[in-house]
This record gives C-alpha cells, sequence and structure tokens, in this order.
C-alpha cells in the first residue's frame, strides 16, 4: 500500500483529499463526519467579520444533469459563512483539538484594510489551525462589496493583501484564486511576489446555469428573478486542470505549492491534477452530490494505482506531466496520425462516418461493396481524432501514428523523423529560419 | 380414453375482479417521463440507421427519439406519423424483436436494443393526451372519391393519406365498429383503453373521411356499383375467412375458431361472462395460436397446450411471442398434428394428435399418436381470403393463392382498383405491413388522380 501522507506548505494529512472551503465544512457537525469517513483536511468555509453575512432564502444552487440525471455541473449563489465569528472559532479550536492529525486549513475574506486582516488572523491563530486560505475567488455577492474575485482579479491587491497575512502570521498562506480572469499566470505570480507559501484553484467560474423559459428569467429563480452565481463540479475540470497546469509551467511561479481544485470527483480526478503539480486536491461538489463517503475510493482507487504503476509516495508523481505540457507552436509537425477502426468491435451505427463526412474530411466510408461498412481512408484522414471522440464503443477507433520512413497516402510524403514545429516551419510567416538569423 | 365420464368444464367467471384486471392489463406499461430520456439517451442517433432500415414504415426513429430526448414529445410524434399514422397502434402490437429493435446496433453488440417500440408509445401516447386531431391539415378539395373497403390498420391508413391530399373517401366496414383486427384481433393486454377506437377516431379527425359501417362488400356493396361510383378503390378487406382442420366432430360444441372468440373477448364489457374451458388445446403455431392460449389461460383455464405440428423455430409466433406464452404457463407441444376430435354429448372432450417427422422437407405423421383431454380446442390454423365478395356483375381482380395479386403500387389487375393489407398476395399478416401497404396505395392512388 502506497504512503498517501502529505506535507503541503508544512500542513501534514494522512492523505491529499481536502474538503474544499463550502458547505461541506461550514460547521463541526460536517467536519467531524468528513473526519470520520476518512477525509485528509478541510479548508474552513469562509470566515469573515461580523456581522455576519446572509444568504438569500429561496434556492442558491442549480445543476446542469445528464439525462440520467447525473450531475454534471452545479452553480451556486451561495456567500461566505452565515454564522457568527466566534462560533465559528470555537468549532474550529474543538476540532483541531480532536483531530491533530488532520489539515485544518481556516478560509478568510475581509475587507481590503491590513487593520482587518490583522484582527482576523489573530483570532485564527487562537484556533491553532494549521493555516489559512485567502478567498479571492468568489465571484458573487462578496465581489459586489470589494472583496472575493473583486481582489483576485487584481493581482496587486492580492499581492498587497497577501503580504500583510505573511507579515502578520506565522500560519502558512494559501492564497485560493478566482479562474474569472483572462490570464490565470498574473493573479498566481502576485501571490507569489507577496509570499504566498501556496496557491489553490480553482475557485467557482461565473456562471448562468439556464433560463427558465416560462418565467423568462434565469435559475434558480428567486421571486421572479435570478443571478448569476458560480459554476462547479465535473464540468469544470478541464479548465482547473489547464489553470493548474499554466501556474505548474510558468517560469515565475515553477515549484509554488499548488493545492487543485475543480471538478474532483474522482481519485483519477486527483491524479491528473496531482501530475499537472497540485500536491494536494480539493473536493466540493462531489460531496455534496454523493455526500462524504466518495473519499474512501479516492484513498483506495489512487492507493491502487499508485501501487500499480510503482509509485510509493505522493510526490513521486506529483508535477511529473508538467514538462509535457507543450504549446501548439512546438508540437512535432512531422507526427503522423491516423484513425484506425477495429472491425471486430465496429457496432456499426455510423457516427464515426457521419462526423468525418459532415464536419470534417470525408475519410471513412459508409458503405464497401453493397454493405455497411466503415473504414477510414487514409489518404483522406487527417488524423484529427474527432471519431475517436464520437464513437459510442471505446477502443474501437485508435489513433495509430505512422512510422519514419513511409509513405502518407494523403501527402504522397514520406513520414520525416526529425521533430520540426510551427516556428520553423516554411508556412509561418515569422518563422525562425536560419537565414534570417 | 381418459376422462371419458367427466362432463365438459366450460365455464364463465373463473376469477375474481381483481384477477380478471391484472391478468388483462398493460403488457408493457407506459414510460414515464424520466424512463423515456433515459431510454431516449441509450440511442446512437445512428447515420442511415439500420433500425429504420428495419421499420417496413420507415420511421425515422433516431430523428424520433433524439426529439423525446430533447423534450420534444410533440415533435416527435409527429416524426412518427409522417410515415405511420397507425404509430400508436404499432408501438403496441410491431413483434419489434424481429424488425426495428432487432436491427438496432445495440442489439447486435449487446444483446440490449433501445425500446423503440416502447419509446414510440410514450410519443404517440403524449400527442394523443394533449390533441384531438391529426397533426394534418387537408389539402384544398380535390373533388375526386375514393372508396376505401375494409376499415383496418391498411384501410385506415389509406384513408388518411388520400384524406390529407384533399380526396374525399368513403371507409366502408361489414362490422359495427371500424378498427379490423386492432379492434377485434390484437390481444387484450396490448391495446389496453379501448386504445384501437380512439386511434380510429384520431384518424377520421383529419376531415373528409366518411365512416360507413355495416356495409359489406359482396351483400350491401358491389365492386362494380363502386367503380362506377368513385374514381378509385382501395380494398383492405384483410381475410374473412378461417381454414378448418377438416375432422370428424368440428361442429360439435368446444370446438372454435380462435379469431372468433378473441374478436368476443376483445368487444365484451365483462370479462368474468366469458365462459372458458378447464383443459384447452390450440391447434396452430402463429401470433393468433400464441393469443388464444395466453388469452386462455389469463381467463383462468387451467392447462392449456398449443399443438403445432413442426419445431419451435418455424412457428410464425417470434420467439418474444413464444416466452411470452411459456412465462404465461401455456405448454408448446411441437411436432403433433391434429388426427381426430373426441366429442361426448355433443360436446368435445379430448383431441388426438400424430406425431410428426419432417423428412427432406416432407411433413409425415408418423402413426404414434397421443390424446389430450380438452374442454375446448381452439383452430388457428390460418385465415383466408373470401374471394366470392369480390364477385358480381363486373370483372374482380386476380386472385392467386388465394390471395388478391398486386403490383408494388398495390395495383390489382383492374385499372382502378388498389388493394393491401393480409388481404393481397405477399403480405406478411402484420399490422404495420398492412399501414405500409395503405399508405404506398394512398401515394399511387394520389398519383393516378392528379394525372
Ligand atoms: C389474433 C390475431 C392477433 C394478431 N396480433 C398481431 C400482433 O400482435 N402484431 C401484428 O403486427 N399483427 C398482428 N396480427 C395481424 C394483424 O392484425 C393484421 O395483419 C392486420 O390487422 C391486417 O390489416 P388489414 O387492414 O389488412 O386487415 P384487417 O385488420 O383484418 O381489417 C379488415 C377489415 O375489413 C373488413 N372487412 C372484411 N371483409 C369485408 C367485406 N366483405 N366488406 C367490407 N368490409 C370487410 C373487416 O371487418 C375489417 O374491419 C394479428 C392477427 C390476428 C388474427
Ligand atoms: C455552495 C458552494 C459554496 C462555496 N463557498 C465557498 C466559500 O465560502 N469559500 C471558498 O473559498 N469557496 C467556496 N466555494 C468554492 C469551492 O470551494 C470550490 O472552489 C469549487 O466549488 C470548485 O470545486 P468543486 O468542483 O469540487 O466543487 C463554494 C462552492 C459551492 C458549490
Ligand atoms: S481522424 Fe479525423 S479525418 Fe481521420 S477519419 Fe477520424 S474524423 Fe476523419
Ligand atoms: S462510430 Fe465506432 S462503432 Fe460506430 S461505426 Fe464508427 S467505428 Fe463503428
Ligand atoms: S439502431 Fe438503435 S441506436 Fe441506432 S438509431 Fe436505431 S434505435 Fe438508435
Amino acid at each position: 500500500m502506497a504512503d498517501l501522507r502529505t506535507n503541503f506548505v508544512g500542513i501534514k494529512s494522512p492523505n491529499p483529499f481536502w474538503l474544499a472551503s463550502a458547505p461541506p465544512t461550514d460547521k463541526a457537525y460536517n467536519v467531524v463526519r468528513a473526519f470520520q469517513a476518512g477525509w485528509g483536511g478541510v479548508v474552513w468555509k469562509t470566515l469573515g467579520e461580523d456581522p455576519p453575512v446572509v444568504n438569500v432564502n429561496g434556492p442558491r444552487y442549480g445543476a446542469i444533469h445528464g439525462k440520467d440525471r447525473h450531475l454534471i455541473g452545479f452553480n451556486n449563489i451561495e456567500l461566505i459563512t452565515d454564522r457568527p465569528l466566534e462560533v465559528n472559532l470555537q468549532e474550529i479550536k474543538q476540532v483541531k483539538r480532536d483531530w491533530k492529525d488532520r489539515a485544518l486549513v481556516v478560509s478568510l475574506m475581509v475587507p481590503c484594510e491590513e487593520k482587518n486582516w490583522i484582527d482576523i488572523l489573530k483570532k485564527v491563530e487562537d484556533t491553532e489551525a494549521d493555516g489559512v486560505e485567502l478567498n479571492f475567488g468568489c465571484p458573487h455577492g462578496m465581489s459586489e462589496r470589494g472583496m472575493g474575485s473583486a481582489v483576485g482579479q487584481v493581482p496587486e491587491y492580492i499581492e498587497m493583501v497577501t503580504r500583510w497575512c505573511k507579515q502578520h502570521t506565522r500560519m502558512p498562506v494559501i492564497v485560493k484564486l478566482t479562474p474569472n480572469i483572462t490570464d490565470i499566470r498574473k493573479p498566481a505570480q502576485a501571490a507569489n511576489a507577496g509570499g504566498a507559501d501556496a496557491v489553490s484553484l480553482i475557485n467557482t467560474i461565473n456562471s448562468i446555469v439556464g433560463v427558465d423559459l416560462d418565467a423568462m428569467a434565469p435559475t434558480p429563480t428567486i421571486d421572479g428573478k435570478g443571478a448569476h452565481g458560480g459554476y462547479c463540479g465535473p464540468a469544470v475540470k478541464p479548465i482547473a486542470l489547464n489553470m493548474v497546469a499554466e501556474i505548474a509551467r510558468d517560469p515565475v511561479t515553477h515549484g509554488l505549492p499548488i493545492s487543485g481544485i475543480g471538478g474532483v470527483t474522482t481519485w483519477r480526478d486527483a491524479a491528473e491534477f496531482m501530475a499537472l503539480g497540485a500536491g494536494t486536491v480539493q473536493v466540493c461538489t462531489a460531496a455534496m452530490t454523493y455526500g462524504f463517503k466518495v473519499v474512501q475510493d479516492m484513498i483506495e482507487g489512487l492507493s491502487d494505482w499508485m501501487d500499480s504503476s510503482g509509485y510509493t509516495s505522493i510526490d513521486q508523481f506529483v508535477g511529473k506531466a508538467v514538462p509535457n505540457c507543450s504549446d501548439w507552436q512546438h508540437l512535432n509537425l512531422n507526427y503522423i496520425a491516423k484513425a484506425k477502426i477495429d472491425q471486430d468491435l465496429c457496432i456499426k451505427c455510423g457516427r464515426c462516418h457521419i462526423a468525418c463526412e459532415d464536419t470534417s474530411h470525408q475519410a471513412i466510408t459508409s458503405m464497401f461493396n453493397g454493405e455497411r461498412h466503415f473504414e477510414v481512408i487514409d489518404e483522406e484522414c487527417v488524423g484529427c481524432n474527432l471519431c475517436v471522440s464520437v464513437c459510442p464503443v471505446e477502443n474501437c477507433i485508435t489513433m495509430e501514428a505512422m512510422e519514419a520512413g513511409s509513405i502518407d497516402p494523403r501527402t504522397g510524403k514520406k513520414v520525416d523523423p526529425t521533430y520540426a514545429n510551427w516556428t520553423t516551419h516554411p508556412n509561418n510567416p515569422m518563422a525562425v529560419t536560419e537565414a534570417a538569423e | 380414453m381418459t376422462q371419458s365420464n367427466a362432463a365438459p368444464d366450460v365455464a364463465a367467471g373463473r376469477l375474481s375482479d381483481e384477477e380478471y384486471a391484472r391478468n388483462f392489463a398493460d403488457l408493457h406499461p407506459l414510460l414515464d417521463p424520466h424512463e423515456a430520456r433515459v431510454e431516449a439517451d441509450r440511442c446512437y442517433f445512428c447515420h442511415d440507421a439500420p433500425c429504420m432500415q428495419a421499420c417496413p414504415t420507415s420511421i425515422d426513429i433516431p430523428q424520433f427519439i433524439r426529439q423525446i430526448s430533447t423534450g420534444n414529445p410533440t415533435g416527435s410524434a409527429k416524426t412518427i406519423y409522417d410515415q405511420n399514422i397507425l404509430g400508436g397502434m404499432c408501438a403496441r402490437v410491431c413483434p419489434t424483436e424481429t424488425l426495428c429493435e432487432q436491427s438496432c446496433v445495440r442489439e447486435v453488440a449487446e444483446g440490449k436494443p433501445v425500446k423503440i417500440g416502447q419509446l414510440q408509445r410514450y410519443a404517440t401516447d403524449h400527442y394523443m393526451s394533449t390533441n384531438d386531431k391529426t397533426p394534418y391539415t387537408r389539402k384544398a378539395a380535390s373533388s375526386k372519391r375514393v372508396a376505401v373497403v375494409g376499415a383496418g390498420p391498411a384501410g385506415l391508413a389509406c384513408a388518411h393519406a388520400l384524406a390529407v391530399e384533399g380526396h374525399d373517401i368513403d371507409l366502408y366496414d361489414a362490422r359495427a365498429k371500424a378498427g379490423g383486427l386492432n379492434e377485434f384481433g390484437i390481444a387484450a393486454y396490448k391495446s389496453v383503453d379501448n386504445f384501437a377506437a380512439r386511434e380510429v377516431d384520431f384518424i377520421l379527425s383529419i376531415g373528409g373521411i366518411t365512416l360507413k359501417a355495416g356495409q359489406k362488400l359482396g351483400t350491401d356493396i358491389h365492386l362494380a356499383d363502386l367503380r362506377s361510383q368513385y374514381d378509385a378503390i382501395f380494398l383492405s378487406i384483410g381475410l374473412g375467412g378461417v381454414n378448418d382442420l377438416g375432422l370428424e366432430n368440428e361442429a360439435k360444441d368446444g370446438v372454435l375458431n380462435a379469431v372468433d372468440y378473441i374478436s368476443e373477448l376483445r368487444q365484451a364489457k365483462d370479462l368474468s361472462s366469458l365462459p372458458v374451458g378447464k383443459r384447452v388445446v390450440v391447434i396452430g403455431g402463429g401470433m393468433t395460436a400464441v393469443d388464444i392460449a395466453v388469452q386462455s389461460r389469463l381467463l383462468g383455464a387451467e392447462d392449456v397446450t398449443i399443438a403445432y405440428r413442426r419445431g419451435q423455430d418455424r412457428m410464425n409466433a417470434s420467439e418474444y411471442e413464444q416466452h411470452l406464452a411459456q412465462t404465461n404457463g401455456v405448454k408448446i407441444l411441437t411436432w403433433a398434428q391434429p388426427k381426430g376430435l373426441v366429442a361426448q354429448n355433443g360436446h368435445i372432450s379430448g383431441i388426438e394428435l400424430e406425431k410428426t417427422r419432417e423428412t427432406g422437407g416432407a411433413l409425415k405423421g408418423t402413426g404414434e399418436t397421443v390424446t389430450l383431454p380438452a374442454d375446448m380446442v381452439f383452430k388457428a390454423v390460418g385465415q383466408t381470403l373470401v374471394p366470392a365478395v369480390l364477385n358480381g356483375s363486373g370483372p374482380a381482380p386476380q386472385i392467386e393463392k388465394g390471395r388478391i395479386v398486386v403490383d408494388a403500387d398495390r395495383k390489382t389487375s383492374l385499372d382502378d382498383v388498389w388493394a393491401g393489407g393480409d388481404c393481397v398476395l405477399g403480405g406478411e399478416d402484420l399490422t404495420v405491413a398492412a399501414v405500409e401497404d395503405g399508405k404506398i396505395a394512398a401515394a399511387a392512388i394520389h398519383r393516378a388522380l392528379s394525372a
């Protein structure tokens, strides 16, 4: 059994699975149940100053479902904790005392004044929590009060607040980033410059989850009106993965610890975040959908996968995929692949054909000798992977790399064994050619 | 001979009211909206879909399933009706396991086809419960008049399509009620809640169709007269006669034509008033044999046997139907043909069956016999066309092998007479095939009338 213990910026936990700051971590009751279920750590639901905020008294969640009501995306207009600060602090203190081996990080959001941060940091230190997470991400409600993503969208503010926090506390400071920004590297660089111990991302994405066509209002609808909320759950994972990778690859922030968040639902999702550089992952929607028990398979699945892949500890694979994250312009243009259909697996639905025929390169037959038959025409196939994406049978269509030296029937040219990318391509007006140099 | 002294046990009211209700409830209850969406999501929206090719009426199956999936069941029903105005009945009675669902790529791949029939029912039921008219409007009146004789699925489909084109139709039927075997033949548990009659109303709602019930061709009306009164004729009279066993005692009490009994059952206001034998033997191997056997069981018969003269794989009833029979406790005795009927005091008391064997394609009795006690014997050995109804003062359409000969347009040997459904040669004895015949003939008639 692999060792799942993590030490994230000095915060230790028995496994890398933390609950993100959200309803699952809003009270001692929930957090204790989470720890009992096996969660390695929690980031307590974001604390603010008294008087506490209030939440709407109507629906605050909305969802995108698959046909069998499978929850694909989740939307919320909840604010930070609506309980008095003192109540939260006392519970945090008690829980930490009872669960020493678990990570307990406290999420914070107060107005952008140094004094306010000093005050709250002091109070959190008294609880003996393991660290703080600065919530610069909440996209609704709080941002309208100059907090949350209103701070997270201005790198100068991030840097400033981070610096205050680092000055005024001995606790590790994690900066939670908002994805509602064009270039995620900028806020990460700012957090880094301010001395952050780590960043965590992503918080939720601005979203309208749907429109009620009878009421002609966004959903969830509160007395006839709706407001944008924050999107999360499985649907946002690709966005989050990219943002994590961007930060991991950026020379300025490379090596800055990352806690990966966004759509983590299974051990595999977690492993993917970690391969892209996340030292821990945080989970909200999966827990809110299925309850705390989901962590059991996350732990077991990750451990089994590590065993079968020969990893004995987490740090052996954290960040391992980062060097393979490249940019389009550096991809090898001499690499040629063709789709190949396994006729034994093919169930003859014809989706590959119609997709390629209508929207791609007319490279798949539908008939052969008067029979329904789907086969790739190598002369036409550009290797785009569309057919693989739409085929309902897993592994029925595969992309096969062409061997160097063989002739690509599409171009009639030999497959070049060397590496060549766009930067040197003759069609690139800005190509770096030796002559021009 | 066994049971020689026992009086025949034929009785009504063998079951309680609840048992009748349960036994004759919907075979496949309507999917609820969630089930329908989940099932619809299983469809791959195949290109040039094999299921669609297997549907005799070429319904655009991927399209209608997708419309259920997108939350547009009304549009879905229209897609179905565009090809098959009796889509509602077909959804209930089609042997989908040998038609669309057999060809579904998911049947081929995993033995679990998309439930096309049940989805079709979902869409058409939705339509009929939210609309009281067909989705079509008639084109401008053509002033052409067409006589459709026989208001079963073939006649109804033909009449509706012609009415849409603006022609006026007189729809004749010998019976007091339209619907043909939908109303009088299909197993009760396949068409509950008076669906056949509701579908007839739905079809007639197009307008321009005048139902002339109780008008029998050959008796009340005659082909030659119709030909002089109408611009075109469509014959869809089904098969009015039944084959006999040709055995002594066939006229004795307790020997019945399955179709007659089923027709009575379908019209019965109170199932407990229908007498059924305690021990029932059915002769035949098709859908009718299965239906009468199963329904006898459901009426409370204790011991029901289907005797078929060949092997089970040769039965015309589909595998699914055979399975349905067996799960309802019907015994299927194969390689057995009727040799004699035993009667006592004017009532049947048993049937003697001879074992058979097939050698070089020819079926022969082996001489070995067995006698089954029976309080009722049902004959389900095929229906026949009664060609006499076509005769009269004028020429009759050409008949071959006891069926009306038609070309690809369903035109008979007479220039202004078309025919379709069970009464024509090459018919498949399926509701959906009858609908397709009606559709094809309507298109041909319309072309002829517009020429
Ligand atoms: C017991 C039974 C069960 C069946 N079950 C199924 C099933 O589950 N699924 C399936 O697909 N198929 C089934 N079939 C077959 C299906 O019912 C027929 O193929 C279909 O009804 C044929 O349609 P049709 O319009 O040609 O004839 P019919 O439905 O027979 O309609 C003919 C109409 O013509 C009328 N008629 C007859 N003679 C005259 C006349 N001389 N003058 C005026 N009117 C006349 C009749 O009254 C009737 O209304 C079953 C058949 C039977 C007998
Ligand atoms: C209902 C709800 C409330 C949330 N509240 C907070 C919060 O108070 N503070 C915070 O930093 N993030 C909050 N989040 C964001 C989550 O912590 C997390 O970043 C986001 O949901 C993405 O992870 P997921 O895809 O696992 O849900 C909230 C999310 C949800 C769904
Ligand atoms: S890889 Fe692209 S071009 Fe090639 S067959 Fe598939 S869809 Fe067509
Ligand atoms: S999409 Fe896949 S299963 Fe369907 S025809 Fe193409 S290769 Fe076969
Ligand atoms: S064959 Fe099956 S999966 Fe394909 S379109 Fe038809 S019902 Fe759908």
